[in-house]
C-alpha cells in the first residue's frame, strides 16, 4: 500500500460487520488530494456504510482509517472540524427555520467561531440560493430545499473535504446543475470532494477519479481515464446494405451482430482500443454500400458499471 | 476563537434555545402552570369546607392562605404529571435527534459524544428546572389573586412570614428538581437504546410508576430506601420548624448515585453505539 500521506481519504482492509453480515469486505479506498472522487455502487452495495465509517458515525470490524490524515475514530475531533458532510440525505429540526437550523448545527461545532457565525451562515445559505427562504420553517421546505440546505450546511467553514452523498437527490434539473458547477467551483479551490452517487452520467460529468463498490467491496477504482480505457470500443455501421456489408466487415475480420430497425441493418462490433475505422470506411465505400451512419464508440460508464457491478434489480444478496 | 466557545457553551445556548422555543416544551409548562390553576379555582368555587386535615396535605389550607397552592399544587403534580413531563424531554434527548437524523449531523460538525450527552442533561435538567418553577410561581400568583397572602402556619405550628415562605417555596422547587434527576439519567440512558423517541418517553414514566408502586408495597421495605422515588415526597419536611434537612440530603445522595450510575451507562452505550440512523 503507498503511503497515505497524498491521500484525503485512505482506507485499509476496511471491513464492517453487521452480526452476520459483512456490510464492507476490506476495502482500500484512496481518495487523492485534490480530487472529484466519484463513489460508485448500486443502492445496497456498502457505499454509505462506508462513509459512516469514514466520519466516525460508526466503528469499523477491521481495518483501518485516515481522514484528512488522521486517523479515524481516535482522531476525529481533528480530522472532522475539516470535514463537510452530506451523509444519507439531509436531517434538519422541521420546526426551525432554515437559517436557525444552521446555526444550530455550527454551534454544534467547538471549532467554529461564534463571532463570524452569522457571516458564515449567510455565505452558505446565498451559496446555495436559499437566502430568500431563510427564515422559513424548515418542515416548509421542498426537498430539493433541504437538499441545498444540507449542502450549506457542509459549506459552513473552510472545508479540506467535502463527503457528499448523493447531493443531488431531490433537485430538479436546474439544481442539479446547480450543485454541479457549486462542486466544480470548490474542486477548483483546491477542496477534495467525495461524491457518492448512482447517477453515472453525473459522475462522468464531473469526476476525476472514480471507485465502484458491489456487495461491499471495490471492483474498481482509479482515475476516470483509466477506468475509461478499459471499457470496450465498438463499430458501429448503419446500413440498408445488409448482405454486402456484413461480406465486407467478416472480410476485414470482424464478427459484427446484427440487427434490424426501421428498415435499416446495424452492424455492431468489438474493435480493439483506438481502433482507427478509416481504412473500414473506405472499403466499405468503395462496394457501393450505402451508409448512413458509421460510428466508433466506447461503452459509457453506465455499461462499465453495469458490468462490473451485475445486471437486475438484485445484485446485492 | 472565543473563551466560551472553547468550554462548548455554545451548544449548551443553542439547546437550551432549541428545547425552550419548541411548542412542545412550552405546552407542557403551560399544562404544568395549569395544575395550581385548576386547583385554585377549584377550592375558591366550592362551597365546601374542608375540615382540618381532609383531602391532599395543606388543602385544607389553601382558602385560608394563597401561598399554599404552590406547595399543595406541587404534591398534586408529583406522582405522575411532572415525572410524565419530564420522561418526554429526557427520553427525547438522544433518541429524538437520531430519529430526526440531526444526530449524525451534530456528531459531524463534532459535537463529541461526551459533550453532546453532557449538553443534552444540561438541557433536560434546565427543563425540569423551569417546571418545578412554573409550579411554585403560577401558584403563588393565582394563590395570591384568589385568596388571602400572610404569614404562613407551617405543619409543627410554627407561623413564618410572607418572605421566609416565599423562600421555602424556592427551596421546595429545588429540592423537587434534584429528586428529578435520578429520572432524567435513566431517561437519557434509554435514549441511548432506541431510535424511537416515544419509546424512551413511554418506558421512563412506567419505570417511575414501577418505582412507586415497589415504593408503597411494605413487604420490599428493604429496598425502599433505594428506590429513586422515595423521598419524591420528603418536600414537606422543608416546612417545619426548623428545616430538617435529613430528607433533602438522603435524596440528593440518592439521585446523585443513580445519576452517576445511570450516566455512565448512557455514555458507556453512547460513545460505542453506530449511528445508522
Amino acid at each position: 500500500m503507498t503511503s497515505a500521506e497524498n491521500y484525503a481519504v485512505w482506507t485499509s482492509e476496511l471491513t464492517k460487520q453487521f452480526g452476520g453480515q459483512t456490510a464492507v469486505n476490506k476495502i482500500n479506498l484512496a481518495v487523492p488530494k485534490g480530487s472529484v472522487f466519484g463513489f460508485l455502487g448500486p443502492n445496497g452495495s456498502g457505499k454509505t456504510t462506508t462513509i459512516r465509517m469514514l466520519l466516525g458515525l460508526a466503528d469499523a470490524t477491521d481495518g483501518e482509517i485516515e481522514l484528512l490524515g488522521n486517523k479515524m475514530p481516535k482522531q476525529a475531533e481533528q480530522a472532522l472540524p475539516r470535514v463537510g458532510a452530506l451523509v444519507e440525505g439531509p436531517a434538519f429540526y422541521p420546526y426551525l427555520s432554515g437559517k436557525v437550523n444552521l446555526r444550530r448545527l455550527d454551534s454544534a461545532s467547538k471549532n467554529a467561531d461564534p463571532k463570524t457565525r452569522e457571516q458564515r451562515i449567510d455565505r452558505a445559505l446565498a451559496k446555495v440560493g436559499l437566502t430568500n427562504a431563510a427564515n422559513k420553517k424548515v418542515h416548509k421546505y421542498s426537498l430539493g430545499m433541504k437538499q441545498r440546505l444540507g449542502i450549506a450546511n457542509a459549506l459552513l467553514q473552510e472545508r479540506d473535504l467535502l463527503v457528499l452523498d448523493e447531493p443531488t437527490n431531490g433537485l430538479d434539473p436546474q439544481g442539479t446543475r446547480e450543485v454541479r458547477n457549486l462542486i466544480r467551483s470548490l474542486s477548483s479551490d483546491g477542496t477534495t470532494i467525495l461524491v457518492s452517487s448512482h447517477l453515472l452520467s453525473e459522475i462522468e460529468q464531473l469526476c476525476s477519479h472514480v471507485a465502484v463498490m458491489s456487495a461491499g467491496k471495490i471492483v474498481a477504482q482509479g482515475s476516470l481515464a483509466e477506468l475509461q480505457a478499459q471499457n470496450q470500443t465498438y463499430l458501429k455501421v448503419v446500413t440498408p446494405d445488409a448482405e454486402k456489408t456484413l461480406k465486407a466487415l467478416t472480410d476485414a475480420g470482424m464478427k459484427p451482430k446484427q440487427e434490424t430497425k426501421h428498415g435499416l441493418e446495424i452492424f455492431t462490433s468489438e474493435v480493439e482500443h483506438g481502433f482507427d475505422g478509416d481504412e473500414v470506411l473506405r472499403k466499405l465505400l468503395k462496394a457501393k454500400i450505402k451508409i448512413k451512419s458509421f460510428t466508433v464508440e466506447q461503452a459509457s460508464l453506465e455499461d462499465r458499471f453495469v458490468d462490473l457491478t451485475g445486471e437486475g434489480f438484485d445484485v446485492v444478496q | 476563537m472565543s473563551s466560551s466557545n472553547r468550554l462548548g457553551m455554545s451548544l449548551v445556548w443553542s439547546e437550551l434555545w432549541v428545547l425552550f422555543r419548541r411548542w412542545r416544551t412550552l405546552a407542557m409548562l403551560g399544562a404544568i402552570a395549569l395544575i395550581p390553576v385548576f386547583l385554585a379555582l377549584a377550592v375558591y368555587w366550592s362551597s365546601d369546607t374542608l375540615a382540618p386535615g381532609e383531602g391532599p396535605p395543606f388543602l385544607d389550607r389553601v382558602s385560608q392562605n394563597g401561598l399554599f397552592v404552590g406547595y399543595t399544587s406541587t404534591i398534586l403534580a408529583l406522582p405522575l404529571f411532572l415525572p410524565l413531563t419530564i420522561g418526554v424531554v429526557a427520553g427525547d434527548t438522544i433518541a429524538g435527534e437520531a430519529n430526526q437524523g440531526t444526530l449524525r449531523y451534530l456528531l459531524i460538525s463534532p459535537a463529541g459524544r461526551i459533550r453532546l450527552l453532557i449538553t443534552k442533561f444540561i438541557g433536560a435538567i434546565a427543563f425540569v428546572i423551569a417546571g418545578t418553577a412554573t409550579l411554585m410561581i403560577a401558584g403563588a400568583i393565582i394563590g395570591s389573586i384568589l385568596f388571602p397572602v400572610g404569614p404562613v402556619t407551617l405543619i409543627s405550628g410554627d407561623v413564618i412570614s410572607v418572605a421566609e415562605s416565599v423562600w421555602r417555596m424556592a427551596l421546595v422547587a429545588s429540592y423537587t428538581t434534584v429528586s428529578m434527576l435520578g429520572l432524567v439519567a435513566i431517561g437519557m440512558f434509554i435514549s441511548t437504546l432506541t431510535v424511537v423517541p416515544v419509546g424512551a418517553m413511554a418506558a421512563t414514566v412506567v419505570l417511575s410508576g414501577v418505582s412507586q408502586i415497589l415504593d408503597n408495597i411494605p413487604q420490599l421495605e428493604l429496598i425502599h430506601e433505594f428506590l429513586f422515588t422515595h423521598y419524591w415526597l420528603g418536600f414537606v419536611d422543608l416546612l417545619r420548624q426548623p428545616i430538617d434537612y435529613a430528607s433533602f440530603g438522603s435524596n440528593a445522595l440518592l439521585q446523585l448515585a443513580y445519576v452517576v450510575i445511570f450516566g455512565a451507562l448512557a455514555y458507556s452505550r453512547f460513545a460505542s453505539k453506530d449511528i445508522l440512523s
